[in-house]
């Protein structure tokens, strides 16, 4: 399927149904029991979820692959998204045309960005692109503000040229659509007590994840991509043999430099505005832990990893006190009080506590990431389920065992007679 | 002199290196006649591997140049000078530790075939089938087909020196540089290796051998060069060498 390995063709079906099927994964819980709010099914979450599993798949290209770590990744998220609003006030609000803007300037801004990091590697290399990282934020709130908007940030006016639209009726405002087709209609589908909700803008992201992730694990199998393992494990023999490790580096950094660029712009397609703090460095930070949290160099990973922790911001974080009060009315009042105060400080706001919990205790246990935790879950049910398959054989070995014994027990009694 | 114009394919042109006050490699000349295989030795320290890095591009010569078939390599870089036919196995094999033998032996055909920098991503390893049963065939030349899809850092030091030598052979270079490819080695393995470097020379290789072990040297050499504090004291060919006062002298000081 598609030119794949069968292993990789299966990996994609599974993101492809996941992706379909999303509305009903995430929303396993009856609308109106206590575990509701467990469900992550609403179209802003999904969508998320979808943006940043893009930004971490590209972003693993980089770092999973040839092990350059950049801390300024989120420069190209927030460069696609200012390159989509401005198309969407100049040119048109068709999504079309400001993600493939987004993608193109984005992966301009990471080729100047790249090319100038580049030129050192390991700790230097970070720290430069942190450099980067905090002079754009710093740029798009000061001098830049004619083209972001500085603090406010920007979305598409009534007013705006939009050149290539047609004139908006009185009283219209813009809508962000694909020839037409409007990004925030939403279709509820009740069953029973479940309400599954569909949405237009969600699809269309997660049609483009999934050519991501398509194209992810061509690289991922193709030469290029053996060629960026290989800047991971030894430049020096690259080059000693024949192969110039910058242009594969810069090319890594590019490539992931326009995922994150289309992340952005996708952002911009669906919520039409942005503003500055989606390239504050912390923002670069996130989709680093995303990625190790995943799993780095895995092709599934990255995207996992994403998902927990946006699910983890989204959901986590809505747990308050009175919640975890309803949770625990059962136990006697002084136990209660005591657990509520136990917990609490991990969820609610404190939600980036137990990321951190989890995110330790990932990287000192499982260093692979989540998808090494499940690969060994796997195989730990694998193994048993050969053990009890050649239990049957050791079994009738043991009967000949037992046999043994019981012979050698005759004989030692008989002996003993003897001596008696 | 009776048979002039030998083709020369190496020719190291008055080559200086100093690191600071010392001198590694002073008024260094060198010819390395085509299809033959030049051995340098001399003692710890000499500056043999130093030698090795100016003409691989690793390091720049304070003074003097390196020219290969007329073609100056002085100045250019490591992959430039590897592109040109030059492949050289290092004195602690320098291999992709985390990737299978397969792939380090691929990674190398691709950079012969592709050159210095090419975005393939339209195909897939799979499918690249040429490459594929090239880099099996080496591997299975060199013994190393049961290892094939290991991770090549979990070799031993012998088959990591193998696998380093198959990953230049499967490029065809026009000249190979080898330092001192049987360090470290068993007398079983060394006499395999000798094996070795006799049947890639009898293709013609042109080939430039740091080597510690005479017996290797004597018994794959057609000319030996003999370092001594960054200058070469005696060039002949091993019988002449070996018959020098001046080269025991040298290395009768090393061993005091
Ligand atoms: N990059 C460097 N910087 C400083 N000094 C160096 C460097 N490389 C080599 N040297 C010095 O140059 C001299 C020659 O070293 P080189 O490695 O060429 O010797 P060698 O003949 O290969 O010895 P060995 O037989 O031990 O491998 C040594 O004194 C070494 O310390
Ligand atoms: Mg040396």
């Amino acid at each position: 399927m598609f030119k794949l390995e069968k292993k990789d063709a299966i990996l994609l079906l599974i993101v492809a149904l996941m992706l379909i099927f999303a509305p009903f994964i995430l929303n396993p819980f009856p609308e109106n029991s206590g575990l509701a709010q467990f469900n992550a099914g609403y179209p802003d979450l999904m969508q998320r979820f979808v943006f940043f599993g893009i930004f971490a798949i590209g972003f693993n290209i980089l770092f999973g692959l040839t092990g350059y770590l950049s801390f300024g990744h989120a420069i190209f998220l927030g460069v696609g998204s200012y390159a989509a609003i401005w198309v969407m006030k100049l040119l048109t609000m068709n999504i079309l045309l400001a993600i493939i803007v987004a993608i193109i300037i984005s992966g301009l801004a990471a080729l100047v960005i790249g090319w100038i990091s580049l030129r050192r590697s390991g700790i230097y290399f970070s720290i430069i692109t942190l450099a980067f990282a905090m002079m754009s934020f710093a740029l798009a709130y000061s001098v830049l503000t004619p083209i972001t908007g500085g603090e406010t940030g920007l979305q598409p006016k009534v007013t705006d040229p939009r050149i290539l639209d047609s004139a908006l009726l009185a009283g219209d405002t813009p809508k962000a659509n694909l020839f037409g087709l409007d990004m925030t209609a939403t279709y509820n589908w009740q069953v029973g007590d479940w309400v599954f909700t569909f949405n237009v803008g969600y699809y269309v992201a997660a049609i483009l994840m999934f050519l991501c992730f398509y194209l992810s694990i061509r690289i991922f199998s193709s030469p290029f991509g053996m060629m960026l393992r290989a800047i991971k494990s030894n430049q020096q023999r690259m080059n000693y043999s024949g192969l110039n490790s910058k242009p594969y580096t810069l090319a890594a950094f590019v490539i992931s430099g326009m995922y994150a660029g289309l992340a952005g712009g996708l952002m911009v397609a669906m919520d039409t505005q942005v503003g500055p703090e989606r390239m504050f460095w912390t923002a670069s930070g996130e989709v680093v832990v995303m990625t190790i949290l995943g799993g780095a160099g895995t092709l599934v990973g990255p995207f996992l990893g994403a998902g927990l922790i946006k699910y983890m911001e989204n959901i986590i974080s809505k747990i308050n006190v009175g919640v975890l009060h309803d949770w625990f009315y059962w136990l006697p009042d002084w136990l209660e009080n005591f657990v509520v105060t136990i917990i609490y400080p991990f969820v609610g706001k404190g939600w980036n506590l137990t990321l951190g919990v989890i995110f330790m205790l990932v990287v000192i246990f499982i260093p692979g990431g989540l998808v090494e935790g499940i690969r060994r879950i796997i195989n730990w049910f694998v193994k048993r389920k050969n053990i009890s398959a050649s239990r049957e054989i050791t079994d009738s070995d043991n009967m000949q065992q037992a046999g043994e014994i019981q012979q050698a027990g005759e004989e030692a009694a008989s002996r003993g007679k003897n001596n008696g | 002199m009776a048979e002039a114009a030998k083709n020369i394919v190496l020719h190291i042109a008055d080559v200086h290196k100093s690191f600071g006050g010392l001198h590694a490699l002073a008024d260094v000349d060198l010819a390395v006649e085509e299809g033959k295989t030049h051995a340098i030795i001399g003692p710890n320290g000499a500056g043999k591997s130093t030698l090795l890095n100016v003409i691989v591009g690793k390091l720049e010569p304070t003074r003097g140049k390196v020219v290969l078939d007329g073609e100056l390599l002085t100045g250019k870089k490591p992959h430039e000078i590897n592109q040109m036919g030059v492949a050289r196995v290092f004195q602690t094999p320098e291999i992709f530790p985390e990737l299978s033998v397969l792939d380090n032996v691929m990674i190398s055909a691709f950079a012969k075939r592709d050159g210095a920098f090419k975005l393939n991503i339209m195909n897939s390893l799979e499918s690249e089938t040429d490459i594929q049963e090239k880099a099996r065939k080496i591997i299975i030349d060199f013994g190393l087909d049961k290892q094939i899809n290991e991770h090549s850092g979990a070799l031993s030091r012998g088959h990591k020196r193998r696998l380093e030598l198959a990953m230049c052979l499967i490029q065809e270079p026009r000249l190979l540089l080898l330092d001192e490819p049987t360090a470290g080695m068993s007398r079983h393995d060394t006499s395999t290796t000798i094996d070795l470097l006799k049947e890639i020379k009898s293709t013609g290789m042109t080939i430039v051998i740091i080597e510690h072990d005479m017996h290797v040297v004597f018994s794959v050499a057609d000319k030996v060069s003999v370092l001594a504090g960054g200058r070469i004291i005696a060039e002949g060919s091993p019988e002449e060498i070996r018959a020098s006062e001046k080269v025991k002298k040298a290395y009768l000081g090393e061993a005091q």
